[in-house]
C-alpha cells in the first residue's frame, strides 16, 4: 500500500515538474507587479507592502470612496480580495461565495460561485464562519470552503476544475484559512483546535487536486515528516519520537496543533513557513508534557513536506496562545551582518526574530508592555532551558491547578495579536502591527472528549488591562532590536490586517468600522472614513488605468464579534457592574461590504 | 440576524402566552416567579418545581448558579457572548430566558435548532449527547435564569455555597466517573 502511494506521488511530481516550476515563476513575477494583488499576503514574504505611491502621506487626507460592493453575507468578513489584471476576486464567509468582478467594465460580476455545503458545519466553526481568502495560480482560483473542500475554479469562467476533501467536519475539522500555491502544489492547513482535531498541512497537486503529502503537527516521526537526525530545533537535531515523548499515551491523536494561519515561502531557500495552534484541551493539567509540536514555527520543504527546522514558542500551553500568526520574511542587518530574517508576532505577546535559513533565535521581546505571564525567553545558548519562556507561577493555570480561577493574565486568549496580519515596509524597516490590549481570568477544568463536540475545558473572562480603558493598539515595531517605535491607542482590538506602501502611508481598519491611514514614520493619523460595518478584513491596494486604489472588506464578526459585541466587563467594578466599557454594538452592525478608495479626479 | 430574529421570537412567545391565558389552559409556557421555595440537596426549586437560583442578600450564590457560570463560559459563550449578552451571531440568552420555559430550554439545548436561509446562517448545535453540557443542563438553566431576572450581574459570582454531596455523586455518575 505504502509503495503504491509512493509511486503515484513520485509519478505526479515528475509529470508536472515542468508545468509546476512555471506556475511558481509566474506567481513570483506577478507578485512583483504592484498593480496587482495576486496573493492574500501581497507576496510570498508576507510583507503586505506595495510599491504604489500615488497615494502618499501628503495627499492621503483627500481620499474618497470610489466604489462599493455588497457581498450579500452578514457574518464576519476576514481577508481581502485578489486583483489580477482587470479582474478582482472577492470571497465571503459561509456560504463561501466567490465573485469575479471586471474592474474595467463598471465592476460587473463576470461570474459567481456558491457551493452547496451542509449547514451542520456552522456550529463546529469555533469563532464565527469566517474565511480568510483565495489563492491564484496556473489560471485557477483556489478556495478552502468551511466544509474543508478545496476547490479549484477556472479564473476566467468560475467553472470547477477539481475538488479535494481536506477533512471531516463531523469530527470538528473545518476550513477557514487561505490555500497557497507553491511550485506545482497547493498547500492548505485545517482548523478545529477547540474540537480536539489532529491537525496537519496538506499539499495537493496543482493540476489534478491529488493529495501529494500530509504533515501532522503531533504524532510519530513519519506523520510529522521529521527526520530525527536532520530536522533541527535551536541548532540541534530533534531526535527520535520528539513529539510522542511529550504527550501522555494517545493524547496526541486529539491534540490540536491546528494550522489555520498564514504561510510564507522563500523561493531561494525553497522553504515554506507556518505556525501550529494550541494543544487540545484548554485544560493544561489534562495533557501533561510539552505537547510538541503545537505552538511551533515550522520550516518545511514544499516538495515532500519534510521539516528542515522547528521551534516551539509556548511549550505546554496554558492560555490558548495559538502559534499560527504569519511569518514575515525580510532581509535586514543585525549587528552589521546582513541576515535572512523571519519575524513573527505571536499570540503569547512575544515577537520573535529568527534566522530563517536555520531557525536560530535572534530576538524574542514583548510587543505589549502589559504581557505578564512570562518574564521573557531564556536566550542563553548553553542553558538547559534555552529558547523557553520563563513562566510566572502566579499566572500559570497549570501550577494553580484545575478549578482555580487564575486572574489578571495578560494577554488574554485572543493574544496580543491574533490572525490579523502585520505589514513590513523595507523603506522604514519597520513592522506595522495591529494588536489586542486585553487581559483575562482563566479557570481550567476537566472535560471529556467526544468526536465532533467542543473540547474546551476552561472558563474565561476578558477585559482591558487594569487601569486602562482601550482594548487595542496599532504599533510600529523594530524587529532587529525588539522595540516599539510608536504606538497608537485604539478603543477596540485592531482585528484588521495592515498595508504599508511606498507612499509612506500605513493603512488598517478598526472594529468600529474606520479605515485609517497613518504616517509610516510617526504614526500620525492622516485620514479616517467610517465604512458600513466593523472591519476585521485586511487592507489591499492595486492600480487600474493609472489610478491607485485602496480596498477593504468590512463586516464585523469573528472572534472579535463574540466578546466585544457585548462589551467587556470591568473587573474592578465588582459583581453586578454593567461594564464600564461601551459595547461595540453601539458603534456598528453586521453586513459585508467592500469599500474601495481613491484620490479625487 | 440574531437581533432581529430574537425580537420576533420574543414577540411571538408573548403572543402565545396571551393566547394561552385567554384559553385558560394552565401550563406554564412563560416565565414563572423564580423565587426558590424548596431546597433539594442544594438544588433550589420554584413553586412549579422547576430549578431556580438562590442568591442571598450578601451575594452568596447557590452551587448550581456558580457551576452554570463556569459551564456557560466554557461551552456557550463562544457563540452567545460573555455573561449571556449575545454576540454578532447568536442571541442574548439573558433575554431569551425572560420568556423561555425550562422545558423549551432543555429541548433547544439537547436537540439544537437550525435557521438557515438566504439571509441567515444560524445553527444552534445539539448538545444532548455531549456530557460536558448534558450533565450540566440545570446548572446552565439556573445560571441563565438568574441573569435573565437581573438577580446576578455580569462576571464571576464572588461568593458561593459549597458543592453539595448529592451533586458530586450525580456528576460522577453522569460523567461516567467512579
Ligand atoms: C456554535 C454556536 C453556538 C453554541 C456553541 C451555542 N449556541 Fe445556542 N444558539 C446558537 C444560535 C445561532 C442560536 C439561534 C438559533 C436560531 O436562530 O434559531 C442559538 C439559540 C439558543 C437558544 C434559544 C434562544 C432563543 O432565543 O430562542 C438557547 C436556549 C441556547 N441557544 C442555549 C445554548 C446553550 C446553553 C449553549 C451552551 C451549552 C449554547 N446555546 C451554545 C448558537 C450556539
Amino acid at each position: 500500500m505504502r509503495k503504491v502511494l509512493l509511486a503515484t506521488c513520485l509519478g505526479s511530481v515528475a509529470a508536472f515538474a515542468a508545468g509546476g516550476a512555471s506556475a511558481n515563476d509566474e506567481l513570483i513575477k506577478m507578485s512583483q507587479n504592484p498593480k496587482d494583488w495576486v496573493m492574500p499576503t501581497g507576496d510570498y514574504a508576507n510583507t503586505r507592502y506595495s510599491k504604489l505611491n500615488q497615494i502618499n502621506a501628503s495627499n492621503v487626507g483627500k481620499l474618497q470612496v470610489a466604489w462599493t460592493f455588497s457581498t450579500g453575507v452578514l457574518r464576519g468578513h476576514e481577508g481581502g480580495p485578489l486583483v489580477i489584471g482587470n479582474m478582482m476576486y472577492v470571497h465571503t464567509p459561509f456560504p463561501n461565495k466567490v465573485y469575479a468582478l471586471d474592474l474595467s467594465q463598471d465592476h460587473k460580476i463576470v461570474w459567481k460561485y456558491e457551493p452547496k455545503q451542509d449547514p451542520n458545519v456552522i456550529p463546529v466553526m469555533c469563532c464565527d464562519t469566517v474565511n480568510r481568502g483565495l489563492a491564484y495560480g496556473d489560471g485557477k482560483i483556489f478556495l478552502h470552503q468551511a466544509d474543508t473542500t478545496l476547490v479549484a475554479l477556472d479564473a476566467k469562467t468560475g467553472k470547477v476544475e477539481w475538488t479535494a476533501t481536506n477533512g471531516d467536519p463531523s469530527k470538528g475539522e473545518t476550513g477557514t484559512s487561505v490555500p497557497y500555491v507553491i511550485k506545482d502544489k497547493v498547500l492548505v492547513g485545517i482548523s478545529g483546535g477547540e474540537f480536539g482535531v489532529h491537525c496537519h498541512v496538506t499539499a495537493y497537486d496543482l493540476k489534478s487536486g491529488k493529495q501529494v503529502w500530509r504533515a501532522y503537527s503531533q504524532g510519530p516521526d513519519d506523520q510529522l515528516k521529521f527526520d530525527p537526525e536532520k530536522t533541527m530545533s535551536l541548532g540541534k537535531p530533534v531526535g527520535k519520537d520528539s513529539s510522542l515523548k511529550t504527550w501522555q499515551g494517545d493524547q496526541w491523536k486529539t491534540g490540536g496543533g491546528c494550522t489555520w494561519g498564514w504561510m510564507s515561502y522563500d523561493p531561494q531557500l525553497d522553504l515554506v513557513y507556518y505556525g501550529s495552534g494550541n494543544p487540545s484541551t484548554w485544560n493544561p493539567k489534562q495533557r501533561p508534557g510539552d505537547n510538541k509540536w503545537s505552538m511551533t514555527v515550522f520550516a518545511r520543504d514544499p516538495d515532500d513536506g519534510m521539516a528542515r527546522w522547528v521551534y516551539q514558542m509556548t511549550p505546554h500551553d496554558e492560555w490558548d496562545f495559538d502559534g499560527v500568526n504569519e511569518m514575515i520574511l525580510s532581509d535586514q542587518s543585525i549587528n552589521g551582518q546582513p541576515r535572512k530574517l523571519l519575524t513573527h508576532f505571536d499570540r503569547n505577546g512575544l515577537a520573535y526574530t529568527m534566522d530563517r535559513t536555520n531557525g536560530e533565535l535572534l530576538v524574542a521581546e514583548k510587543y505589549d508592555p502589559k504581557v505578564n505571564w512570562t518574564t521573557g525567553v531564556d536566550m542563553n545558548k548553553s542553558s538547559p532551558t534555552f529558547g523557553r519562556p520563563k513562566v510566572v507561577d502566579q499566572y500559570s493555570t497549570d501550577k494553580q491547578g484545575e478549578d482555580v480561577n487564575v486572574k489578571g493574565i495578560c494577554p488574554a486568549a485572543l493574544g496580543t495579536k491574533d490572525q490579523q496580519p502585520a505589514a513590513y515596509s523595507p523603506d522604514t524597516q519597520l513592522f506595522y502591527v495591529p494588536t489586542n490590549h486585553v487581559c483575562m481570568d482563566y479557570e481550567p477544568f476537566r472535560v471529556s472528549y467526544t468526536a465532533g463536540q467542543p473540547y474546551v475545558g476552561a472558563t474565561l473572562s476578558m477585559y482591558p488591562p487594569p487601569g486602562e480603558s482601550h482594548m487595542g493598539n496599532f504599533i510600529a515595531w523594530d524587529g532587529k532590536t525588539g522595540k516599539i517605535v510608536w504606538s497608537n491607542k485604539e478603543q477596540f482590538s485592531v482585528w484588521s490586517g495592515a498595508l504599508a506602501t511606498a507612499g509612506g502611508v500605513v493603512f488598517y481598519g478598526t472594529l468600529e468600522g474606520y479605515l485609517k491611514a497613518v504616517d509610516a514614520k510617526s504614526g500620525k493619523e492622516l485620514y479616517r472614513f467610517k465604512t458600513p460595518s466593523g472591519i476585521i478584513g485586511n487592507v489591499t491596494t492595486y492600480e487600474q488605468d493609472g489610478k491607485q486604489y485602496v480596498a477593504v472588506l468590512s463586516g464585523v464578526g469573528g472572534w472579535a464579534g463574540i466578546g466585544l459585541a457585548a462589551g467587556l466587563t470591568d473587573p474592578t467594578a465588582g459583581l453586578g457592574a454593567v461594564g464600564g466599557y461601551a459595547a461595540l454594538s453601539n458603534y456598528t452592525a453586521l453586513g459585508g461590504t467592500l469599500t474601495v478608495f481613491a484620490l479625487p479626479q | 440576524m440574531p437581533e432581529d430574529k430574537s425580537l420576533l421570537r420574543i414577540k411571538f412567545a408573548a403572543a402565545a402566552i396571551i393566547f394561552v391565558a385567554v384559553g385558560g389552559i394552565a401550563f406554564a409556557t412563560g416565565p414563572v416567579d423564580p423565587t426558590a421555595v424548596k431546597n433539594e440537596d442544594g438544588k433550589y426549586l420554584d413553586k412549579e418545581g422547576n430549578p431556580t437560583y438562590k442568591i442571598s442578600a450578601d451575594g452568596i450564590v447557590d452551587w448550581y448558579t456558580y457551576s452554570g457560570f463556569r459551564r456557560y463560559h466554557s461551552d456557550c459563550h463562544v457563540c452567545h457572548g460573555p455573561d449571556g449578552m449575545g454576540s454578532t451571531y447568536a442571541p442574548a440568552l439573558k433575554d431569551s430566558l425572560k420568556t423561555m420555559s425550562y422545558g423549551d430550554f432543555l429541548n433547544v439545548v439537547a436537540s439544537g435548532r437550525k435557521n438557515v436561509s438566504t439571509a441567515s446562517e444560524n445553527v444552534m448545535p445539539a448538545f444532548g449527547d455531549h456530557p460536558n453540557v448534558a450533565c450540566y443542563m440545570d446548572d446552565l438553566y439556573i445560571y441563565l435564569r438568574a441573569r435573565a431576572n437581573d438577580a446576578l450581574g455580569r462576571g464571576r459570582p464572588a461568593k458561593r455555597e459549597e458543592k453539595p454531596e448529592a451533586y458530586i455523586a450525580a456528576e460522577n455518575a453522569c460523567m461516567g466517573k467512579h
